[in-house]
């Protein structure tokens, strides 16, 4: 049988785009875990995290933990992520957003107690926008 | 599409097109960026911020969409040899690159109050940024091509390959845990903006996508306008 020159490279195409999705797919899954932007507190009480390693915390902000020392620049506040959680004490300015029941991530090392050192504190957008009436209405709820 | 494969016949469309998509793209964004800037409330947490998002969103959109009409050129260029394949890719090219490094640009903007940050190496923003250098690759490619007298059928594998970014960008905040939030706009679930915020989204959005089509199209006018006048030089050198 003769194939056509055209539907020979659509064929040769649509494997070639087979086979990349494929090996995409793979490595999608090889990185799964490598390629996350921060551990969680869950992370750390299965003992996944090695203290003294540079790595991020991310979690939420855990309500009524936030703390600030006396010499007004020390916060200390809890990061949990629903089933677990994880004492952090960070030195420094932080962001505008970070706030009790909100979103952080934390950049520092875990010392051997378990405690997160961070040296730099990110707030963590959630994918919700609202004005501020609106926001009142749902916290009031 | 092999109807207007007769570059006269596509130049017949184009022309009225390109007028019409650019006095609609323009219209609707000056009507989206107004309505943005004046009329919508500022967000509860991010203040006025939250503004830049009119413009961020179609730049992403915009920068993938870019890519994605790239390797539909030039899949029917490498299956079907379609003749304003090539153009058509590299008419679109330096239009994509603008908008991912705008959105490069207005997401940093806006990560510096929200999140601290000018720049973070997560899942998102990485692979955002990859996206623009496959842009810059791609022109330097498709031009080095066309200088050689090639048919552009390097460029265009290199579109097809370049494909597989897309569903990387746009799936990195479901498959890994990024700094950058979740999508807030989808089919299944409705949007998590707020109506009174959302509003001028979809004009801006439908309003730079009319001028990047405009561009493009501009943009191959421009390219089979000059492919004709080098064969005409060619014609009369041999004469």
């Amino acid at each position: 049988m003769k194939v056509k020159p055209k539907h020979q490279r659509l064929v040769l195409v649509v494997l070639a785009a087979a086979a990349m999705i494929g090996a995409v797919l793979l490595a999608m899954w090889g990185l799964q875990d490598r390629a996350a932007y921060f551990v969680t507190p869950s992370d750390i009480a299965a003992g996944k995290a090695a203290p003294d390693k540079a790595m991020r915390l991310g979690g939420m902000v855990e309500k009524g933990s936030l703390k600030r020392d006396p010499d007004g620049v020390t916060v200390r506040f809890t990061v949990s992520d629903g089933k677990s959680e994880t004492p952090v004490v960070f030195r420094g300015i932080t962001p505008d957003l970070f706030k009790e029941g909100s979103g952080v991530v934390a950049e520092g090392r875990l010392d051997p107690n378990g405690l997160f050192v961070a040296d730099n504190i990110l707030a963590k957008h959630d994918e919700r926008y609202m004005p501020p009436q609106m926001a009142n209405e749902v916290a009031a709820r | 599409m092999h109807g207007y494969a007769n570059p006269t016949r596509f130049l017949k469309i184009a022309r009225p097109a390109t007028a019409w998509l650019f006095g609609i793209g323009l219209l609707l964004l000056v009507a989206g960026a107004w309505g943005g800037l004046t009329m919508t409330p500022p967000d509860y947490l991010q203040g006025d911020t939250v503004r830049i998002l009119y413009i961020h969103v179609p730049a992403a959109w915009l920068g993938m969409a870019g890519w994605a009409s790239i390797a539909a050129a030039s899949i029917s260029q490498l299956v079907w040899r379609h003749p304003l394949a090539a153009v058509a890719g590299r008419a679109i090219a330096p239009a994509g690159a603008t908008f991912a490094a705008l959105c490069l640009a207005t997401g940093s903007i806006w990560g510096r109050p929200t999140w601290g940050t000018w720049w973070e190496w997560d899942g998102r923003l990485t692979s955002m940024l990859i996206l623009f250098f496959l842009y810059l690759g791609y022109i330097a490619l498709a031009s080095a091509e066309r200088e050689r007298g090639g048919d552009g059928r390097m460029a265009a594998l290199f579109g097809v390959v370049g494909a597989i970014n897309l569903p990387i960008i746009h799936y990195s905040v479901l498959w890994w845990r990024t700094l950058h939030q979740g999508q807030s706009i989808s089919i299944a679930q409705g949007s998590s903006i707020a109506p009174e915020l959302l509003w001028p989204l979809p004009l801006t959005m439908l309003g730079f996508t009319a001028l990047f089509a405009a561009v493009a199209l501009m943009r191959m006018r421009a390219e089979l306008a000059r492919q004709k006048v080098e064969a005409r030089l060619r014609r009369s050198m041999a004469e």
